[in-house]
């Protein structure tokens, strides 16, 4: 067992299933859902995670904005972020990185592109 | 085919492939063994001629023997390097299968996904809302729009839209341009080439009618994929398929749900204007 704690911050119920789902197959992961950014600090607030997926384009507080307070947050200054969003434009992959988050993927969704970064960043 | 059937088809190939790759490790740890037996019968054979190196005459019979032995095991040991280079090319095919069954699954595993949050809700607009999640997240589209028949008219009606505005979308007559005729024949488009596509709201890239069986209800035409989508996979164009027919019962059974509880509420108005 892994034991350790994700974050998964989307707001359409159908992309955070197919996340969490995803992100089942790796034994040990304890995986905390999120609607939006706002959610998602509270979420990180209230607990302590070892990873932290978010989208960008979110109501309220979008995953930049997300991604820009976690790095602020000392508790999270070196917790792994992975954003997985629609914009796949270069630019926003470099503001994404710029801001703290480690990897950048791109939907549509791609599970085995998913599973493979997380495996990476969490060496599991 | 349900998706028990497909998760149990799916598992019943991981199965099978798990044997065929359990059978080429023995096959390897056979040739390894034998590849092992031989060196060391050749060790042997080479102490046996340094001892008795004294007593071999150049071209005697032992000689002869020996050679002759060496020949053989020279030709062994090419045909064991064959077989392990043909082992280690099942193995990469095995790899690839294991990639490909993977894809699959991953796929299967969207598509549940995909049809449990479709038939989650007897809501209308949330199933619209469903469907246009799934177009943008597992087909990866930025432009579209849904349109649903409209059985008195005849008429597709745009019903919602992604990228444009659905009151900029055009009503379409079943078996006029391409999504009219898509619908018509209940066949997927795609168009051949994307290459210099310009938007034309009569003419998508691709057009998925969702049907009931034979019965079209209405159709998803797609106008424009994300940059970073630049082609369909093999695994789109099932998951079309498998999306329509999942999406059209979920916007069936949604409207109709939406009927009867609208014409319900109209009969009970009556009923407490009657007996009020």
């Amino acid at each position: 067992m892994t034991g350790y704690k994700v974050l998964v911050v989307e707001d359409s119920p159908t992309m955070r299933q197919l996340i969490v789902f995803a992100l089942k197959r790796i034994r040990g992961f304890q995986i905390v859902e999120a609607n939006d950014g706002v959610d998602g600090l509270k979420k990180l607030s209230a607990e302590k995670f070892d990873l932290i997926l978010t989208d960008i384009n979110m109501p309220i507080m979008d995953g930049l904005k997300l991604v820009s307070m976690v790095r602020n947050d000392p508790n999270y200054k070196e917790t792994p972020i992975i954003v997985i969003t629609t914009e796949g434009a270069t630019e926003d992959r470099e503001r994404a990185l710029a801001l703290g988050a480690n990897e950048y993927i791109t939907k549509p969704i791609q599970t085995m592109k998913i599973l493979e970064t997380v495996k990476k960043l969490m060496s599991v | 085919m349900s998706h028990h059937d497909e998760e149990n088809d799916a598992a019943g190939r991981a199965d099978e492939f798990l044997q065929v790759f359990k059978k080429g490790a023995e096959f390897t740890q056979d040739l390894l063994k034998e590849n092992e037996r031989l060196r060391f019968r050749v060790v042997k054979l080479e102490e046996t001629l340094k001892d008795k190196g004294h007593e071999i005459v150049a071209d005697g019979p032992e000689a002869l023997e020996l050679k002759k032995k060496i020949l053989e095991l020279e030709q062994e040991k090419e045909e064991i390097l064959g077989q392990i280079k043909v082992v280690e090319e099942e193995n990469q095919n095995f790899a690839n299968r294991y990639v490909e069954i993977e894809e699959e699954n991953n796929m299967l595993a969207n598509l549940y996904i995909a049809s449990y949050q479709l038939h989650s809700t007897l809501d209308f607009k949330e199933v619209l809302k469903i469907i246009q999640e799934i177009v943008i997240n597992l087909i990866g589209a930025e432009e579209f729009g849904v349109l649903l028949l409209d059985e008195k008219t005849n008429l597709l009606e745009p019903v919602a839209s992604e990228g444009i505005e659905t009151s900029a979308m055009p009503s379409i007559s079943v078996g006029s341009g391409i999504i009219g005729e898509s619908v018509g024949s209940g066949e997927n488009y795609f168009i051949e080439s994307m290459q210099g596509y310009e938007r034309d709201l009569h003419k998508p890239i691709v057009c998925i009618p969702l049907k009931i069986k034979e019965h079209v209800i209405g159709v998803i035409a797609i106008y424009k994929l994300f940059e970073q989508k630049d082609e369909f996979t093999n695994v789109d164009y099932e998951l079309f398929t498998l999306l329509a027919g999942h999406a059209a019962t979920a916007v069936f059974s949604s409207r109709m749900y939406s009927d009867s509880e609208r014409k319900l509420s109209t009969i009970q108005g009556f009923i407490d204007l009657l007996t009020k």
